[in-house]
């Protein structure tokens, strides 16, 4: 309802304002008249006049009165307009709003929490643990630039939408990891960031049926199906071939199952959809030994191909070692290092520590170990390395 | 709604390209204008001199200080801006995305004029 309010107001502050006055009309109104038969349209209908009106108070002092002119000017009066179907397009155009390359990204990820899924500024900044007021300050200024800058509330043409499409996906994977990664900060309120990127990512695919849409849903449901066997109750980090598969969501699996198959036949797929077909190999072994790195290599080539980066390499490096032995994953892990990238990326020198380790090379394990410890943040993730340190000891 | 398209160019750069290439740019450049024109966009134009020729003024203490010079020493400088009429800002940034020297270095700052409020 917002989001329609704010297509038919042309203004976030100003629809909000609309739709507190609509619901307060409402609560006076329906008890005496009865409940209207579709008492969404009413209520749009009740916040797009409340707007108007308050426009028309303005339009006295400023020169808003242009606009006033055009929004009335508009074929609103058509309850079709009003209709639901109309209102899943709002949303759609309120994503890409929120989501605009012109606006920071972290702006982009606020905007979205608050406007689309209506999480309030106090729970986005808990999340993010930042102050709530620079938040809402945050949150005033990007409306501001919207308005004044006029960013277009509506849904790109064709040839833009590739583009402005993956800026949508990428906010959404942003939350979606700031909920999954065990990092610092109140448990329960990331997981529900999880739910929520999740809930975006279905509406995504319903609104918009793009491969990398599918991906990208399949990639976070998949993830999230392990969330509880990841972790033990003391906060401990599992790792996939220590975790206990039956605590696996198998609903969740088959739907992730489903959309990546999907996603790979229509051909124009990206790389969301390759790591959800990674994921996707994880969720289908019965067990760790039953893994088909195999399988799983040739996807990283297939990624490292489309969007090449030493991330992806190092991941790679690490199927290959499940391939073909330690020896030929560390070589690559080494070359990237010797590089000189990812110099600061913990899990580079984690993963080297434990490569060494299973070859024997426990010097250089133990040295490896230190440095990933040196660089690590995340507590879990700091007493899992120095649990492998001192078992080496 | 009205936007400015301040457009930056690496002078070194501009003049290092052979003069039928300068020529070339410029006549695709004076179509891009003619474009505007005829799609009613255009509302201002206009090219600066060299920022060789520039001098910057400021008050220090109440008195006058004038140094030669751009106010930024940067690679990249202040060449000359457009005034467009556009419907929201994407549709500015795909008109400015076609001015014919962007290929050749250089950035264009688009910014919507202040309207009264």
């Amino acid at each position: 309802m917002l989001a329609t309010l704010i297509r038919l107001l042309g203004d976030f502050d100003r629809a909000e304002e609309a739709m507190a006055e609509a619901f307060t009309a409402a609560v006076e109104q329906w008890p005496r008249d009865g409940v209207p038969a579709n008492p969404r349209a009413w209520l749009v209908s009740a916040g797009r006049f409340k707007g108007i009106d308050a426009m028309r108070r303005h339009a006295r002092f400023d020169a808003s009165y242009d606009t006033v002119a055009d929004l009335t000017g508009q074929d609103t009066n058509d309850p079709a307009r009003l209709a639901d179907d109309a209102v899943e397009d709002d949303r759609l155009r309120l994503m890409f709003t929120c989501c605009h390359p012109a606006l920071a990204q972290d702006t982009q990820v606020a905007m979205t929490l608050r406007e689309v899924c209506g999480l309030t500024t106090e729970e986005i900044a808990s999340a993010y643990l930042v102050p709530a007021p620079t938040l809402a300050q945050r949150i005033v200024r990007a409306k501001a630039k919207i308005r004044d800058a006029r960013i277009p509330y509506e849904i790109p043409s064709a040839k833009e939408l590739p583009e402005r499409l993956d800026a949508v996906l990428r906010v959404v994977y942003l939350v979606f990891n700031e909920g999954y990664a065990a990092s610092s900060g109140d448990a329960l309120t990331r997981a529900d960031l999880s739910a929520e990127a999740i809930r975006l990512g279905r509406l995504l695919v319903e609104l918009l049926p793009e491969p990398e849409a599918a991906g990208l849903l399949a990639l976070m449901l998949l993830h999230d199906s392990r969330r509880t066997s990841r972790t033990t109750g003391d906060g401990d980090i599992v790792l996939l071939d220590d975790q206990d598969r039956s605590l696996w969501n198998r609903p969740q699996i088959a739907e992730g199952l489903a959309l990546v198959q999907g996603a790979l036949a229509s051909r124009r797929f990206g790389p969301y959809t390759l790591q959800a077909a990674i994921a996707s190999a994880h969720a289908e072994a019965n067990s760790a030994a039953a893994t088909d790195w195999r399988r799983i290599a040739v996807i990283y080539d297939l990624l490292l191909d489309i969007d090449p980066s030493p991330v992806v390499e190092l991941n790679r490096a690490a199927a290959i070692a499940m391939r073909d032995g330690p020896a030929a994953g560390l070589a690559l892990i080494e070359g990237i290092l010797a590089r000189g990238e990812l110099p600061e990326y913990q899990p580079a020198h984690a993963a080297r520590a434990e490569l060494c380790r299973r070859l024997g090379r426990a010097e250089e394990a133990r040295r490896s170990y230190r440095r990933a410890i040196e660089l690590t943040r995340q507590e879990p993730a700091r007493r899992y390395l120095e649990r492998r340190l001192s078992e080496l000891a | 709604m009205q936007y400015m398209l301040m457009c930056c160019i690496d002078e070194g750069r501009w003049e290092a390209l052979p003069a039928a290439s300068r020529n070339a740019i410029m006549r695709d450049y004076g179509a891009w204008v003619g474009e505007m024109q005829r799609l009613g966009k255009h509302v201002a134009t206009a090219r600066l001199e060299s920022a060789s020729h520039a001098q910057t003024i400021r008050l220090q203490d109440g008195r006058r200080n004038v140094v030669d010079g751009p106010f930024a020493e940067t690679k990249e400088q202040f060449g000359g801006y457009h005034v467009l009429e556009c419907r929201d800002l994407d549709e500015a940034l795909a008109l400015a995305e076609r001015i014919p020297t962007l290929p050749h270095g250089g950035a264009i700052e688009v910014r919507a004029l202040e309207t009264a409020a």
